[in-house]
């Protein structure tokens, strides 16, 4: 299907990136190197960035999340084929959110990071979150995926702890009005509830045909 | 309790201006800024802050600034936190547009000879304004350079004669849900309430501020009266207050209430205090050059030299 190749997915992929040219363009124009439209990230641009990269890591976690639960609905596996390149989409935007963090908060200081990353359990968790998506990152190639087999699979179960690190790392920067990470809390907890739900469902089969093969006369 | 008193310093019923001439000055001076609208529309063109803006006489009190340059209005009148408004920076500027701040009263109550409800007005007559240029250090860890006008909240407290039990304020915003719908959840236990001990109430840099870059409040900044106590962080700056207290006990405040271990009722900027979750030592300066390096937080915001005093003896990391 190159429709899907060609097309849909450099569309997709496009599309992905338009927080990351949108926040680049408001970049230029707060240090006045260009002015691109009226884009403009308000009076504490570097916060914006953090928070805007932030919350799109999470979003595309929650996406990439998403594909095996839609696939299972639509009895469509177009979905899977997205479902690596929305996983990445979300390291490159933790990959972001860290360096405007380190590079544009802290000036760069890695000493400030050390302290932050020791100190402040929020950015603890956060940071483990963001290395533990770096062996998946690496691991996302077809020839990984073959070589490591069903370890593969397992290794990319750290995702669904990856999503709780992020959420949790959001919740607990919050400083009063938990309403947003408290959506991204009940989205989590379906995404990962469909799946605690499946698994009971296909060990009760398994059992079940267990049961019946062995009781077989 | 309210207690008769001979003092000339007391309010007497011929220093309040008669109801129908206070609204007719009212209306005189919302003519004005119809036009002072219009013209201001033109200028700023079709951002949300243009808004009609009384200019205030005032004097310059250059002592007590600092000199570091203050922020752009837009910066300072669309970027702040007043949850009465939402919880966003900008919703304050977006959601109090349509604010009532006239008629207005404020109630002084508690431990003083002089009590009752005062019309704004009369709250402010005998006072004439100053501009100060102040610092504004958010506990969020973000910085501003602010020119208030104001008066000097001890001024406005004297005239109450608060007795010898006053040792605290209390200050309260509107309750209106109606006009504030942030107040519509429970973000924050409402109305809102501030306090300070009474001797950081009488320090000459506590400011009762009614105006900004030489005009009125802006709705979404606390007009049409507020509280700037330079030394400490934002949120000790009530917005919108209607009513002040005189207390014997420190009274409960929001945000002491809401997460004590994180808020204290002092309140004073304090670089070797952190926040439990983030760091104190540095803040981010909204609008220097908008990637420029934190600066490095100073103790009391800059003002230890006044204030420092006020709190020898006391151990700052108890009494955050």
């Amino acid at each position: 299907m190159w429709q899907i190749r060609w097309v849909l997915k450099p569309l997709v992929f496009l599309a992905c990136l338009i927080p990351a040219l949108h926040l680049t363009a408001g970049a230029l124009n707060a240090t006045g190197v260009a002015h691109i439209g009226d884009i403009s990230l308000g009076a504490d641009p570097v916060k914006l960035m953090l928070h805007t990269c932030g919350r799109w890591t999470l979003n595309f976690v929650m996406i990439t999340l998403c594909m095996t639960p839609l696939r299972d609905l639509t009895h469509w596996t177009i979905w899977l084929r997205f479902r690596r390149m929305f996983g990445l989409f979300a390291f490159f935007y933790v990959l972001l959110h860290f360096s405007v963090y380190l590079l544009l908060d802290q000036s760069g200081k890695l000493g400030a990071l050390w302290q932050d990353i020791v100190k402040r359990p929020y950015i603890t968790i956060g940071m483990l979150g963001l290395l533990l998506l770096i062996p998946l990152a690496v691991t996302s190639t077809n020839k990984a995926q073959r070589r490591l087999g069903r370890r593969w699979v397992r290794l990319h179960r750290l995702v669904y702890l990856i999503a709780i690190l992020g959420v949790w790392h959001f919740w607990w920067q919050v400083k009063k009005d938990i309403r947003e990470p408290l959506l991204y809390v009940c989205g989590l907890t379906l995404l990962l509830g469909y799946r605690l739900w499946k698994n009971r469902q296909t060990l009760a089969r398994v059992s079940v045909a267990r049961l019946a093969g062995t009781g077989a006369p | 309790m309210r207690k008769r008193s001979t003092d000339s310093a007391k309010i007497v019923p011929s220093d309040i201006t008669p109801y129908d001439r206070y609204m007719s000055r009212r209306a005189l001076l919302a003519g004005g800024l119809t036009v002072a609208a219009v013209q201001s529309i033109g200028g700023f063109g079709r951002t949300a802050f243009a808004q009609p803006a009384g200019a205030l006489t005032y004097v310059r009190n250059a002592a007590l600034s600092v000199s570091d340059t203050p922020n752009s209005y837009r910066d300072v009148s669309t970027y702040n936190n007043y949850y009465e408004f939402g919880t966003d920076k900008s919703d304050p500027s977006e959601n109090a547009q349509k604010f009532r701040t006239q008629p207005w009263n404020v109630t002084i109550g508690g431990e003083a000879e002089v009590t009752g409800t005062f019309s704004l007005e009369d709250i402010l007559k005998p006072h004439p304004l100053e501009e100060r240029v102040y610092r504004l250090r958010c506990v969020e860890a973000w910085s501003m350079v602010v020119p208030w006008i104001g008066f000097p909240l001890g001024d406005l407290l004297k005239r109450f004669k608060p007795t010898s039990k006053a040792k605290f304020v209390e200050f309260k915003t509107l309750y209106d849900p109606k006009q504030m719908p942030g107040q519509r959840t429970a973000v924050l236990e409402w109305p809102y309430v501030e306090g300070l001990r009474m001797d950081e109430a009488m320090h000459p840099l506590t400011l009762m501020a009614v105006g900004l870059y030489g005009k009125v409040l802006p709705n979404q900044n606390g007009a049409p009266l507020r509280l700037i106590v330079p030394w400490k962080y934002g949120f000790k700056g009530i917005k919108a207050i209607v009513s002040i207290k005189f207390t014997e006990r420190a009274p409960r405040t929001t945000w002491a209430g809401a997460a004590s271990n994180e808020y204290g009722f002092f309140a004073n900027v304090n670089p070797a205090v952190d926040h439990p979750r983030w760091s104190q030592a540095s803040e981010r300066h909204i609008g220097s050059s908008a990637f420029g390096p934190r600066r490095p937080t100073l103790p009391f915001n800059g003002y230890a030299e006044q204030v420092a005093s006020l709190y020898s003896g006391m151990d700052l990391r108890k009494y955050f």
